[in-house]
Parts: C-alpha cells; structure tokens; sequence
C-alpha cells in the first residue's frame, strides 16, 4: 500500500565528487510530487537512491518508519518508469505487463483481472497482443506505465517519463499520468527539468539547483511567491530589475529608477532603510498606462491571446546586463496594440510582484519560506 | 550490513571460476612454454641455447624469413584483390551481388586446408590442368612452394579485406562524395582523395588481421609447402620430432612466434582505437549503373575473382563423387569414397559435431558471462578477464596445441590424449568471436531494461536469466555460429592434439590427403563445407541478415 516517503540528510558521492550533500525531504503519502531542475542537478540521483539503484553514501531513506537503506530494489516494492520506457522486447504488451504480478506468485485469476482492468485503466487494451516494436512512443509510455501501477507499489517512481515525447503528445501524457496517478492514488515522485510539465501535474514540487534544494511547495505557491531569484526565472519567465527600498512615515515604498516610487506593504522584518534590493516582474504584472517606468518597445510578438513586447528601459535597471523587459498583454483585457519603436510607460501590480534581497538569494516578501 | 559484505553472491562465484579456467588453461600453460623455453634440453638448466640456435642456424631463421615474406605478399595482394572488389560491389550496381557475397563468406570459412588441398588435385604434379596443360605442351608453374602458398592463402584471406573495406564504405555518407564532385573533384581523383583516406584505418586494421591469420596458417604450407618452410610448420615438424625428448626448442620458436603476433594485435589494436573518425551514414553511396565495356569488365574481374575463391569447394565437391583407384581418380560417378568414410572414418565425422557442441556450448555460457561480467559489473577481476580472452588472438593455433599438450601431459592433471584437451583449445581459440558479439549487444541493451525488471521484483540473477540473457542471444547467436563453424574446420591445434581415438574431420582430411587418399578426402571436405555452408545459411535465415561480422 501507498506510504509517506522520509529523505532524511542524505549524500551522495561519485568518485570523491559530493553530488547531493544532507538532502531531506518528505513526500506525503498519495501524493504527486515533483523533482524539477535543470539538467545536471542531480535529479536521477535522488531518484535512483529511493528506487535502490544508487548506494547511499550518508542518512536514511525511510518509507513510512521503515528505514529501506539496506534494502536491495527488488524487494522494495516500487513501480519505476523509465525515460526510453525500458519495455521488455521479447515480451507481448500484456506479457509485459504481467511480468511484476507473476513473479509474486498471484493465483492465475487475480494476475487476469489485475491485468484487464489497468490495461482499460490505460487504454491500452486492444494492443495486448502485440510485440512492443509495433507501438508508438505514446502506447510505449502507458505500456511502461501499466506495468509498473499494476504491482500496486508502495511508490511511483518517474525518470522524465515524457521527454521522448513530441510535444503534443507530452501534453496528452501527461494529463493520463496525472489522471492514473489520481485514481490508484499511489504515492509517486516524478523527475523533470521542464518547468510547465511540473506545474500542470504535480501536487508539490520541489525545485533543485546543484544538489540543493531550493524551494518545496504547491506548483502555484512556486509560481508567485518563489524563494530566490532562481526559483523566480527558472519557473516561469521573471524580469529583473535593480530596485531600493526607502521608508517614509512608516510607509514603505519601492523604488525603481528615477520614474517610479510605489507604496508597498508586504515585506518581511528583513527590510532596511535605502536596501539595494531585486525586483522580479513576470511579463503579466505589467499594465501599460500613462505613467510608470518609461520603456521604447524593440519587437512584438503576436500569440494569440496574447502578445510579447520586448522592451528597452529609458533607464537601465536590469540586473542581468544586456536583457531586455518582457512584456504580455492579454488581449482579452486591451484593445490597443503597440508598434515597434513606439514608447510607453509601464506599471507593476505591487501586490503581485517579488522583492528579493540584492544578491538574491532569498525573498523579501513576508511569509515566504523555503518548505511552507 | 556486514553480513551482506561477506557473502559471495553468484556473480562473485561466476568471477572466480572465470578466472580460475583462463588460467589453468592459458595462462599456466603459456607460462611453461615460456619457462620451457629457456630450459636446456638435458640439464634443465636456464639457458638462452634454443632461442641462440634459432638464429644461429639459416635453416631456422629462414622460415622466419620465409613466413614475413609470403604474409607480406599475401596481405598486399589481398589488399590488391579486396579493396577493388568492395568499391566495385559497393558503388555500382552488379548482377549477382547477394550470391557472390555468400560465396565470397563461404570461400573465407571453409577450412584453409581444403584449398591447399585441391589446387594439388587441379594443378599438382598429377593434377588436371597440369595434365591437360602439358598436353598442349605449355607448363604450369608449380603449385609447391612460394607460389602455391601465396595463392592459396591470398585467395582464402582476401574475403577479409572485402568485408572490412564494404563495411567501412556503406558507412561513408553518400553526400561527402557529392560533396567532392560539387567541388569538382570526380571519378578516380575522388576515389584516391575522399574514399580512401575514410576507408585507411579499416584498411590497415583488416590488413593487419590477413597478415595475422597468413602468419598462422598451419593447414596450407604443409600440404603444399614442400621444401618452402615457413614458422608454423618448423614449429610443428620440430615439436613432433622432439616429442618423448624434450621440446624445449619448440618452445622457443613458440615464443618467437607469440612474440611477433603480440606485436602484430597490439598494432592493430592501437589503429582501430586511434579510428579518428566515427563515422554514420544517414544516407550510404548509392550503387550507379555501369554502362558498356566499364560493365563488362567489372563484372569480368568480380565473377572471375570469386569463381576462384570458389574452385576449392567445387573441386572438392566434384571429385567426392569420382570413382577411385588407390590414389588415383578413374572415369565414372560413384558414392565409394563416401561409403568408404562412412565405414572406416565415421568416428571423426561424430568426433566433429559432438566435440564442436561441448565447446560451443561451453563458449556460449562462458561468453554470455563473461561479456555481463566485463560490462555490467566492471571491477579489477573482470579487468582481468578482459585482459585475458585477448589472448587468444596471439597465440596461433599450433603454438596453442604445443602449449596445452606440453602443459596437461603430465600429472597432476591428464588431459593428452582425451578429448578434453580438444575442447579446451576449441574454446580457448573460438571463444572471442561469440565473446564479442555478445559484449557488442550488451552494449546496445539498456541497463534500464534490468533495472525495470528489478523494480518489478525479480532478483538481479533471475533478471539476468529472463531479460538481459533472453535478449542477448541473437548477437550471442550470430557471435556462436562463427565459433561453431570455425571449430568444425579447426586442423592446426588438432593436429598436435588429437590420437586415435579422437580424430576429426579436419585431422583426417589432412591425414587422408598426406596418405594420397584424395577420394576420401574429398568426401570428408564435401561434408565439412557443406556443414559449413548449411550453418550460414541457417544463420542467415535465422538472424534476417546476409551479413557476418569478423
Ligand atoms: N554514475 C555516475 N558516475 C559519476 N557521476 C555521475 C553518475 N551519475 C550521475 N553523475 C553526476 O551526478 C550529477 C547529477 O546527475 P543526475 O542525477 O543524472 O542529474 P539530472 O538527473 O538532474 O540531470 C551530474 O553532475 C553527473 O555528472
Ligand atoms: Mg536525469
């Protein structure tokens, strides 16, 4: 049956090189959660350690209370699903899929019905006779899937299921991962580097750079209160911009160049007078109005629903020399449309904005933290 | 935790044995050959006589001399013979292509010998076309000696560098030559300024391979040698002779000989390492039409090349089916020298098959762990095994049967004379093809696979046997058919090792055709080619590739 999952301070050496140092975290029992980061992160590795294929060179992996160290993967009960899916060639789909119940010995009957209803579960039925070289990368993937969910595992582990994937289908996979996950409610930790992927399936994400752990939360909670800087580029995009706290009458107001000063009532106790600090604005917490950050627009791009401005301040405030303001405008909420060359003036929605300290390794925003 | 350190899992067993197997049965007895080298006949003291003598005396070192010159010759005019023909089938359409390419891999894997054997039935001193020849008053060089030797074996070996240099080509994209003709370079000048340098380093590599096995070859200058000494057969003949006495002085030619094939596979090593690049094709040169006298003398020089790569096999096949008188073929079919087989040498015929499935099945499993071992499980021991199955490639196949014959005639183990000693050597020399074959398909197999089955609960052991072994076995197979045919046709360890009792068809078609039973000896060749050939065939029906990887 589904369990809670405890890292406890584990490390993880390859030949003297420290690849995750006392990493803890703890998955929720039913859960869907995600390990998101850039390539290279040491997600796999993680990954690995609880499934059983990677030694733990310090701490304690446990499922519920039980500390699965020195238990060898085999025993421990998992569903994996692997990037290239890893199918059995030289078995039919449903050979396939029967392989895990077989071997723990099931009476004939229960392996029959286990195996119909997750095939149905993953409409995969009709293939069931089939070698796996006449499947599509898709029916691959819910053939990997099936076998894995149908052992009734403790936990649910995912290596970048979809990244083989063209991106349509991704988007179609995803959402059967997320529904099959939801309906045997095991308890799965899915890795990934691609931040959309993340945000549309997980409960919880947990958001990695360089072995560490940056920020634990809901997919939404990453999104708009994100913990540093790069929490804030790395999901989504965030423009940012060289900003000064000043205090006036216990009033507290942001400062962005010389064009704008703007009341604001969110920030933590961490706040000084005069504070160089970052601001980070998503292309969304802009409007373009009559005052504000005055900015002459370089090139528009038209999507759809909306449209893309890049921008180049009057006054640079970028943080990251040399980039240019991203701007979206919803096209359901404006009529007008700029041109290229054309000057505006923007304004940020205060309550949505981040402020983050100057070297931006943590928010300025109250109540923001690394593990809510 | 700690208990789990102490206990030995299977692996670790399989590790154990491995290694205890390569060196009970290579390595102490490659030892002694070295050790019994430096010993003095009667004194057993060390001594550096026998290697002084080898090159103190012209009778000796001239077979050192005579072996590098034939195998230079053999190799360049391999390279002569092979590297057109794999440019020719490769870049032009040619009627017939599929068929002569079984038969230029037929025309490699029949045994060498056979080949020795019936260019003395055509153009030997009683031979046909010498008779008809000199009935027209025109004499036939002589198949005995220098010549005969260089025809033979550059016939046998070519194949290799066919198959070498065809591979290397269908990996050289179609565009680079496009490329070279956009830039105004066509025809020849493209050949010699874009092709051949790709194809140079599989060149060399295949040449070096020819020069290797001509330099080994055994079966070939000792049918038709004569005076002609080259190292195998001094070797050989010194060893016999000795034998009872001590054979310290074989051994030390032995050694000479492991020495330079030593030198020889390491520098074929470092060129096919040094590859500088890998290449693919996404699109391989499309064979053109030839058009006119082009056409006609292409095919002229591929259908005149195979048909004699080919003649050993319809010799022997042809004559098999003559009647005889003692030594002599007379007018008329008969199946005589078949029932004369059948009666008097059907031990050999038996001996062959169940001698060669012991030994493949001992390299299959042997093969299958070792390359496992070696790949997925890479650690100091399975280094050293890896280190140890090259061996082989060193060591010829007669320097092979002196060694193991000098190594288990004596307590405490007793192997001379049984045919064990026969299937010891018959794995040692034929393991590598079916070893790496199956590394080359591990290679190819996700280690996820594994790790799948595991995550689904199967024991990593019971996950080698369901998975990884299941889906090894087409490369184990296409690697095991080579050892399996190579095994059959296997005279030069034989030779040295077999009595009586343990004959194989190679052996007796040697011992046949020494004896001037030619008869018969064609009947034992038919058989063996025929097996051969069946085996590729079966191979090829099996594997739905007309290809075979050397
Ligand atoms: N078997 C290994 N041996 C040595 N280093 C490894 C091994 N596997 C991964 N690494 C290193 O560990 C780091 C994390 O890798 P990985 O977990 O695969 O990252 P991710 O899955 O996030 O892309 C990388 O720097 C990688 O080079
Ligand atoms: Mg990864």
């Amino acid at each position: 049956m589904s369990v809670s999952i405890f890292v406890n301070k584990v490390t993880k050496i390859y030949d003297q090189n420290v690849i995750l140092k006392d990493l803890s975290l703890e998955v929720k029992n039913g859960e869907f959660f995600t390990l998101l980061g850039p390539s290279g992160c040491g997600k796999t590795t993680l990954l690995r350690m609880i499934a059983g294929f990677n030694t733990i060179e310090g701490g304690e992996i446990s499922f519920d209370n039980k500390v699965i160290n020195d238990i060898p993967a085999h025993k421990r009960n998992i569903g994996m699903v692997f990037q290239n899916y890893a199918i059995f060639p030289h078995l039919t789909v449903r050979q396939n899929v029967e392989y895990g119940l077989k071997l723990r010995k099931l009476p004939k009957a229960e392996i029959k019905t286990k195996v119909d209803e997750i095939l149905k579960v993953t409409r995969i039925e009709e293939y069931q006779e089939r070698l796996p070289e006449r499947l599509s990368g898709g029916q691959q993937q819910r053939v990997a899937l099936a076998r894995a969910v149908v052992i009734h595992p403790d936990v649910l582990l995912m290596d970048e299921p979809l990244s083989n994937l063209d991106a349509k289908l991704r988007i179609e996979m995803r959402s059967a991962i997320r529904e099959i996950q939801k309906k045997v409610g095991i308890t799965t930790v899915y890795v990934t580097h691609d931040q959309e992927e993340a945000l549309a399936v997980s409960d919880r994400i947990a958001v990695m750079k360089d072995g560490v752990i940056q920020q634990v939360g809901r997919p939404e909670q990453i999104y708009t209160r994100p913990v540093n800087t790069f929490v804030a580029t790395f999901i989504g995009h965030s423009n940012l911009l060289k900003a000064r706290i000043a205090v006036e009458n216990k009033q507290t107001f942001l400062e962005l160049g010389r064009d704008l000063r703007m009341a604001i009532d969110n920030l933590s106790d961490l706040v000084n007078y005069n504070m160089d600090v970052i601001a980070a604005v998503r292309p969304e917490e802009f409007t373009i109005s009559d005052k504000g950050l005055r900015a002459k627009i370089k090139s528009r791009t038209f999507l759809g629903r909306y449209v893309n401005y890049e921008l180049t301040l009057m006054e640079d405030l970028m943080v990251v020399p040399g980039t240019y303001l991203e701007v979206s405008q919803d096209l359901g909420l404006t009529e007008k449309l700029y041109n290229e060359g054309e000057e505006v003036c923007l304004e940020p929605c205060m309550r949505r904005i981040n402020i983050f300290n100057e070297d931006g390794s943590h928010s300025l925003i109250r109540g923001v933290m690394v593990d809510e | 935790m700690n208990k789990k350190k102490l206990k030995f899992d299977f692996w670790s067993i399989v590790t154990i044995l491995i290694v205890a197997i390569f060196a009970l049965f290579l390595i102490y007895p490659l030892l002694s050959l070295f050790i019994s080298s430096f010993k003095d006949p009667r004194t057993e003291a060390f001594t550096l006589s026998n290697f002084t003598k080898f090159f103190e005396k012209k009778y000796y070192y001239q077979a050192l001399i005579n072996s590098f010159s034939v195998t230079s010759l053999v190799t360049l005019l391999s390279v002569l013979i092979g590297v057109p023909l794999a440019y020719l089938m490769t870049a032009f359409k040619i009627k017939g292509k599929g068929l002569i390419e079984i038969l230029i891999i037929i025309s490699m894997l029949s045994p060498p010998f056979i080949g020795a054997y019936s260019w003395v039935l055509l153009s030997g001193r009683s031979g046909v076309l010498t008779k008809f020849f000199a009935g027209l008053g025109i004499n036939l060089p002589t198949i005995y000696g220098f010549g005969g030797i260089l025809l033979v074996l550059t016939l046998k070996l070519f194949p290799y560098i066919y198959l070498y240099v065809s591979g290397a080509l269908k990996k050289i994209d179609a565009s680079l030559g496009e490329a070279a003709e956009s830039l105004g370079c066509s025809g020849v000048k493209k050949v010699f300024t874009v092709i051949m340098p790709l194809i140079l380093p599989t060149l060399l590599a295949g040449a070096l391979l020819v020069f290797m096995n001509a330099l080994a070859d055994f079966g070939t200058p000792m049918l038709i040698g004569e005076g002609f000494n080259v190292m195998p057969v001094m070797i050989y003949s010194e060893f016999i002779s000795e034998v009872g006495g001590q054979a310290n002085f074989a051994a030390a030619m032995a050694s000479i000989m492991v020495f330079v094939t030593s030198l020889l596979f390491v520098g074929q090593k470092y060129i096919v390492n040094r590859k500088s690049f890998t290449m693919s094709s996404l699109r391989p040169m499309k064979a053109k039409e030839l058009k006119g006298f082009k056409s006609v003398a292409a095919h002229f020089f591929i259908y005149f090349i195979v048909f004699l790569a080919i003649i050993p096999q319809l010799t022997v096949m042809y004559t098999s089916f003559l009647k005889t008188r003692g030594a002599m073929f007379t007018k008329g079919f008969s199946f005589e020298s078949y029932t004369k087989i059948f009666s008097r040498m059907g031990n050999a015929i038996s001996n062959t098959y169940i001698y060669g499935l012991v030994a493949i099945a001992i390299i299959v499993m042997l093969g299958m762990f070792i390359a496992y071992l070696s790949i997925r499980r890479r650690n100091v021991f399975t280094g050293l095994i890896d280190t140890m199955t090259m061996f082989p490639y060193i060591i010829p196949g007669s320097v092979l049967g002196i060694t193991l014959l000098l190594a288990f005639n004596k307590p405490p183990l007793v192997l001379s004379g049984t045919f064990g000693i026969l299937v010891v050597a018959y794995v040692v020399r034929r393991l590598p093809y079916t070893l790496r074959s199956s590394a080359a398909i591990l290679y190819q197999i996700s280690p996820s696979m594994e790790e799948a089955s595991i995550s689904l609960g199967c024991s990593p052991l019971k996950t080698f046997f369901k998975v990884t072994a299941i889906m090894m076995l087409p490369g184990v197979f296409s690697g095991a058919i080579l050892s399996w045919i190579t095994i059959i046709n296997e005279l030069s360890a034989s030779v040295i090792l077999y009595t009586g009792n343990t004959k194989t068809m190679s052996v007796s078609i040697y011992t046949e055709v020494i004896r001037a039973s030619y008869g018969t000896a064609a009947a034992l060749s038919t058989i063996l080619t025929l097996t051969t050939i069946a085996s590729l065939l079966i191979s090829f029906k099996i594997s739905g590739k007309k290809e075979i990887s050397i």
